[in-house]
């Protein structure tokens, strides 16, 4: 019967001020809280449901990285994934790691797993490549429904709903098949006591890349890393009085100026504008778009 | 060879770096407390810190956050799996207290007087039946129960019990008034202290499990009280209260002794409250600091302020050592009563230190209910009273201490 595989991802924490290394070569992670990517949660949560819901059997949570990703898997473990596997790869080649690599760790184990599904976060919140899910099928040569904001596995076949630019597509993919998780997926499970202790008694298996046969040479070399802009204060400007002036105008209204009205409400934390980065699950996320008029039934690939 | 390492390895880490005695715990916590205290903490910001302010407001019991916490399973920390509960230890309990009272300190006193007031002594003194009967509906979040020692005539002396239990053919009868009883008004149960023979002053005094609702048992108002608003404290009334034989918890005359010991765990909890409370002032504090700008640079860069943070998380990082200290000897079986008096005293002071200071940081701001520092040191205060106030505090440290050097 169905296995499904789940990548988890161990990443910075999303709460933690990130601080580039005084090199300039990436930015620093000793001693920094790191936890699992957020759309890895959801993956992990949608495929334990699926479990739950009896469509699968078996949730296999993978993490690549040095031993400290084994907490990873670990919390996996914890929300009802069965057994882990350990993809050992430390130092430069973990530095170097990235979506191409991981992709093909992926398909390699999920032939060997006879998984019928790979569920994967959309992106992670430290790279926010969003490539790894879209290049494991086409490795595999599997559909794929990628931004997925609900699945339903109807016998050989899934029901994706994306959330896409235009609104809501829905896809109809054959199994097996590559499912990436957005936001909006779920919700996941919190870690209970009981299931803490229970996943002790879960196996994590360790291998290597190159028993999958995979290459983890990069393509791609980090030249240098910066911190954003710094947030500019807004500046007074002449002229535009204030009937006119409207928030769209860019800092030039009458009364604008550093650190006008004190301090923000207890508990935001200041970001560098413009901000287009990493994705915490946040209130302040956009409501979800609102379904389109023409719901597709494609049979992709 | 290699099996031999992973045996011992995994001993190692179920028993936590070589053994619960091994105090490199308290540098790093073993990998379940780590993702335990990761749950509360996840828990404790997203279910219980947005709410907390209206519960406090409203005085309302989190039922529904209760009943999830029972599913988390921190309403039994201790209670062995075959009774329904978790099996774990109290540096776990500890830890799911702080985190849990740094979202909310009412949650976090209702999920501490389950787990150490109400369910220990059934756990320590209790029989089979009465652990079935009495523990297991108490480990999922749906009941809560209550323990009733004080009367209004007597707080910290609880030798001088004036509640009475006699035995009537095969029934106890209980009058008296109990007060000051946490979680009473949301309770299922309690366990009630009452005096079986004044001949023998505090040894005549006995433990019953009452239930309530039960006749001849009514609840005095809901105090209006100054912080933890949202856990209910009334007093319990007793009147011509029948009880079945089996209602007795341990032995006649064995009540001072139970309602003692219990004591020593929950001050465990409590003290693991107080720092939940402490911490969230000195998060609060710390944040406003890097934040609130005055005489042309954020108030964190002068040193009035930053002499303050230091000395709050000085206090706060001495009292979560002790408080784990005490947890961890408690664990290993150790005589643990004079750390836990002493980690609650730390804890208490420094939660009313802490929690006064960061209002101080926080200045104006910090007297409004817009910010949450006017809470933490409304709920603060009550840290150093109940459980054993501060003074009986330093009494049993001192007796303990003064034996260990007794010529």
């Amino acid at each position: 019967m169905a296995r499904v595989l789940v990548g988890v991802k161990r990443v910075i924490d999303y709460a933690v001020k990130i601080r580039v290394k005084p090199d300039h070569s990436g930015v620093v992670t000793d001693g920094v809280k790191h936890s699992m990517n957020p759309f890895c949660e959801i993956a992990v949560e949608e495929a334990v449901r699926l479990k739950e819901k009896k469509v699968i059997k078996e949730v296999v949570a993978v993490s690549c990285g040095p031993q400290q990703v084994q907490e990873t898997i670990r919390t996996a473990l914890a929300m009802g994934a069965d057994r882990g596997i350990h993809v050992e790869v430390s130092g430069k080649d973990y530095e170097a790691l990235g979506p191409l690599q991981v992709s093909k760790i992926l398909a390699a184990l999920a032939k060997k797993e006879e998984a019928k599904m790979v569920i994967l976060g959309k992106q992670a919140i430290d790279d926010d490549c969003n490539q790894t899910g879209q290049m494991t099928a086409a490795l595999l040569d599997w559909p794929q429904g990628t931004f997925a904001s609900e699945v339903a596995v109807e016998g050989d076949t899934v029901k994706v709903v994306r959330e896409i630019d235009g609104g809501l597509e829905t896809i109809k993919i054959n199994l097996p098949a590559v499912v990436t998780a957005d936001l909006r997926l779920n919700t996941p499970r919190y870690a209970t006591l009981p299931n803490i202790m229970k996943a002790k008694k879960k196996k994590i298996a360790k291998v290597k890349p190159a028993d999958l046969g995979v290459d983890l040479t990069s393509r791609v070399e980090v030249l240098r890393v910066d911190e954003p802009p710094q947030r500019q204060a807004g500046g007074s400007g002449t002229g535009v009085e204030s009937e006119e002036c409207t928030d769209t105008q860019e800092g030039l209204c009458l009364g604008d100026g550093p650190n006008q009205g004190g301090p923000v409400s207890h508990g935001d934390w200041d970001k560098p504008e413009p901000e287009p980065g990493p994705e915490p699950l946040c209130v302040c996320d956009p409501a979800p778009p609102v379904s389109t008029e023409s719901e597709q039934w494609d049979t992709v690939l | 060879m290699a099996a031999l390492f992973n045996v011992r390895k995994a001993l190692g880490v179920v028993m936590g770096r070589g053994g619960v005695r091994c105090f490199s715990q308290l540098a790093e916590l073993p990998e379940i407390h780590q993702m335990l205290r990761q749950t509360c903490r996840d828990f404790a910001d997203r279910e219980l810190a947005p709410i907390a302010a209206k519960l406090d407001r409203e005085h309302t019991f989190p039922a529904k956050q209760v009943r999830e916490l029972g599913a988390l399973g921190v309403m039994a920390v201790e209670v062995p799996e075959h009774l329904g509960g978790v099996g774990l230890d109290y540096l776990a309990y500890s830890l799911a207290v702080e985190e849990l009272s740094r979202g909310c300190a009412s949650t976090g006193v209702i999920v501490s007087v389950n787990n150490s007031l109400y369910l220990g002594p059934l756990l320590k003194f209790g029989s089979e039946e009465q652990k079935e009967e009495w523990v297991t509906p108490f480990t999922t979040g749906e009941k809560v129960g209550c323990f009733a020692l004080s009367e209004p005539g007597n707080g910290s002396d609880a030798g001088a019990a004036s509640t009475v239990a006699r035995q009537e053919g095969e029934e106890w009868v209980l009058n008296g008034t109990k007060a000051w009883v946490t979680n009473s008004w949301d309770a299922s149960a309690a366990i009630v202290f009452a005096t079986t023979d004044k001949s023998q002053k505090h040894k005549g005094i006995s433990a019953f499990l009452v239930p309530l609702p039960h006749p001849g048992v009514s609840l005095g108002k809901k105090e209006d009280k100054l912080g933890i608003r949202a856990s209910s404290t009334a007093n319990i009334i007793l009147d011509d209260c029948h009880l079945p034989l089996g209602n007795l918890l341990g032995q006649p005359g064995m009540g001072f002794k139970i309602a003692m010991q219990t004591l020593d765990s929950g001050r465990i909890g409590i003290a693991s409250q107080a720092l939940g409370i402490a911490q969230a002032a000195l998060d609060c504090a710390a944040d406003y600091a890097h934040k609130r700008t005055a005489f042309g640079a954020p108030i964190g860069k002068m040193q009035a302020i930053q002499f303050k943070l230091a000395d709050m998380a000085v206090a706060i990082e001495s009292a979560r050592l002790l408080t784990w200290k005490s947890a961890l000897l408690r664990d290993a079986k150790k005589p643990f009563s004079k750390e836990a008096a002493m980690a609650k005293l730390a804890a208490s002071e420094a939660a009313t230190f802490v929690s006064h200071q960061a209002m101080q940081v926080l200045g104006g701001m910090g007297y409004v209910t817009d910010m949450p520092a006017e809470r933490h040191y409304r709920d603060a205060r009550i840290t150093e009273i109940y459980e054993g106030t501060s003074e009986i505090q330093r009494l049993v440290i001192a007796n303990l201490l003064l034996k260990e050097y007794q010529p």
